[in-house]
């Protein structure tokens, strides 16, 4: 095991993955838990859909495509909470938003040449490919948001539990609701690079999922939260060295693993 | 100085008219009932006091403010929090949120908020369940959680919609008497359907339905009540005590 581990190090992409995964834990803890409170658990995964067209649009114009997917994700999060306060329901506006945002995405790739090799990792995920600059990002985007999340603690709570007594009290609903998709649509972005869109979901629901089967308080959930996508990480990064299997996949496989039975040993110990 | 003092206010939600020409004057230690049919408004115009909703036309004033200034000086109970019953959060946490029109926003909560809050739980008798989790309390201990939540900024005003459902028969009598005991601080209005625990309880009622039938007493009459509610009403209030107040309507 210590000679896998040292041999792993040996390679700089994968100091660089494992620096990059321990970054996104935090970030997954602290908006997850967030995410799953406010049960806006499919906002996020069709803002990660959505980032895709900002992909696309990116290779076509030779721009960073993770720039443009940001753009894209603020903007379909944006839209979809626009959307859904007219009389359109939130899950038609985030399927319309999803879809669109994959189909533009496949079409200004399909534009552009040499796609379908990248398209593959934009899918699932290829947490080795991370650069040093990409990590700088995602330490600073972690920084911020955290500190967000903390600073505004009081007001979150009260925006999780019962918006409407926020409404009452004068709290800023709105635009409290609208920084949350924001910091959502940040950190599904820099997920992507981990495991991929179409898993970005499971790593930002199955550690606050599991968190809230065992503790009843708030700040305690996060902080477990963050331990918990700490050890998947690092266990799919081994796990996917050892075996050679695709590190994003691999990841997510543990983390549901470790979710099934949790949810199992809640059952037996909970009363009812 | 009125507690509130609404004049002519009319309510367009979607451009269905939900309150017309309402006007109303609540003095600083009353305690009104507001009854009235489904639909009726009952809910709406609570939210106009907060300044949740924008009169169509008319004023309303409270403590000679206007609605949104006037939230500090105001509780609010709102109609069945709905709420995750599994949400993580701590009965004392959940009064702390009612703190929040004093505290403010990007400030943390301090030693006399903590102390306000214990003591507004202590006043609805719910001071030993101020560690549990919010969602394991019974539906009665939940509504005083509420209350608390409401009378922790201690407010001149507060306003109850529906403060009684989902909490049973013995614990209601217990809740009418909180009530009673708060109202020697506050004004309370109080939006309920259950008639007969409205004029036991409280000192003036009025029914709402789209338009206001103010009364200053809660002597009501078949008259009014058959006008608030457009049916016909039998078995009016005797001597005070409530009987059966509606007929079987559709």
């Amino acid at each position: 095991m210590n000679a896998l581990v040292e041999e792993m190090m040996q390679y700089e992409f994968m100091k660089t993955a494992l620096v990059a995964g321990l970054m996104l834990s935090v970030l997954c803890g602290v908006v997850g838990v967030y995410i799953v409170l406010n049960r806006i658990v499919f906002i996020g995964d069709g803002v990660a859909h959505a980032a895709f067209g900002g992909i696309g649009l990116g290779y076509l114009l030779g721009v960073d495509p993770f720039i443009l997917a940001l753009v894209a994700a603020v903007l379909s999060a944006a839209g979809i909470a626009a959307v859904s306060r007219s009389k359109v329901s939130e899950d038609t506006a985030i399927g319309v938003f999803l879809a669109m945002g994959m189909a533009l995405g496949v079409l200004l790739m399909s534009m552009s040449t040499g796609y379908s090799r990248d398209l593959f990792d934009y899918l699932f995920g290829n947490i080795l490919a991370v650069s040093w600059i990409d990590v700088r990002i995602m330490i600073v985007l972690t920084v911020v948001i955290t500190l967000l999340a903390l600073a505004l603690y009081k007001e979150f709570l009260i925006l999780s539990f019962d918006p409407h007594y926020g409404e009452a009290l004068g709290l800023p609903v709105s635009r409290l609701k609208m920084l949350l998709l924001c910091m959502v649509a940040f950190t599904v972005v820099m997920l992507i690079k981990m495991v991929g869109i179409i898993m970005v979901i499971a790593m930002l629901t199955i550690p606050a999922a599991i968190s809230r089967q065992h503790l009843c308080d708030l700040r305690k959930i996060i902080a477990l939260s963050v331990v918990l996508g700490m050890i998947f990480v690092t266990s799919g990064l081994l796990v996917s060295y050892a075996f050679d299997l695709p590190s994003g996949a691999t990841t997510i496989i543990i983390a549901s693993a470790v979710f099934f039975a949790s949810t199992a040993v809640s059952q037996r110990s909970a009363p009812t | 100085m009125s507690a509130v003092s609404i004049e002519g206010l009319t309510v367009r939600l979607d451009g269905r008219i939900v309150l017309e020409d309402v006007w109303l004057e609540v003095e600083e230690r009353d305690f009104l009932g507001l009854i009235g049919p489904n639909g009726g408004g009952k809910s709406t115009l609570l939210k106009a006091i907060l300044g949740l909703v924008k009169p169509s036309s008319g004023r309303i004033r409270v403590f000679g403010r206007d609605p949104v200034a006037a939230r500090p000086l105001v509780g609010y109970l709102p109609q069945h929090s709905i709420f995750d019953q599994r949400f993580p959060v701590k009965v004392l946490d959940v009064v702390l949120m009612g703190r929040y029109p004093r505290v403010g926003i990007l400030r943390r909560y301090r030693t006399e908020d903590m102390e306000a809050a214990r003591s507004a739980l202590d006043a609805v008798g719910m001071l030993g369940l101020a560690d549990r989790e919010i969602g394991a309390l019974s539906g009665g201990e939940q509504q005083r959680a509420f209350v608390a939540r409401a009378i922790v900024s201690d407010p001149k005003l507060l306003l109850l919609d529906e403060p009684t459902a989902g909490v049973d028969v013995a614990q209601q009598r217990e809740f009418y008497d909180l009530l009673k005991q708060l109202n020697s601080r506050m004004a309370i209005i109080m939006v309920s359907h259950d008639l007969s625990a409205i004029s036991a309880h409280v000192e003036k009622v009025a029914c709402l339905n789209q338009r206001l039938y103010y009364h200053g007493s809660k002597e009501l009459t078949e008259e009014d009540l058959a006008q608030a509610y457009g049916c016909p009403i039998v078995d009016m209030i005797a001597h005070g005590i409530p009987h059966r107040v509606l007929r079987e309507h559709r």
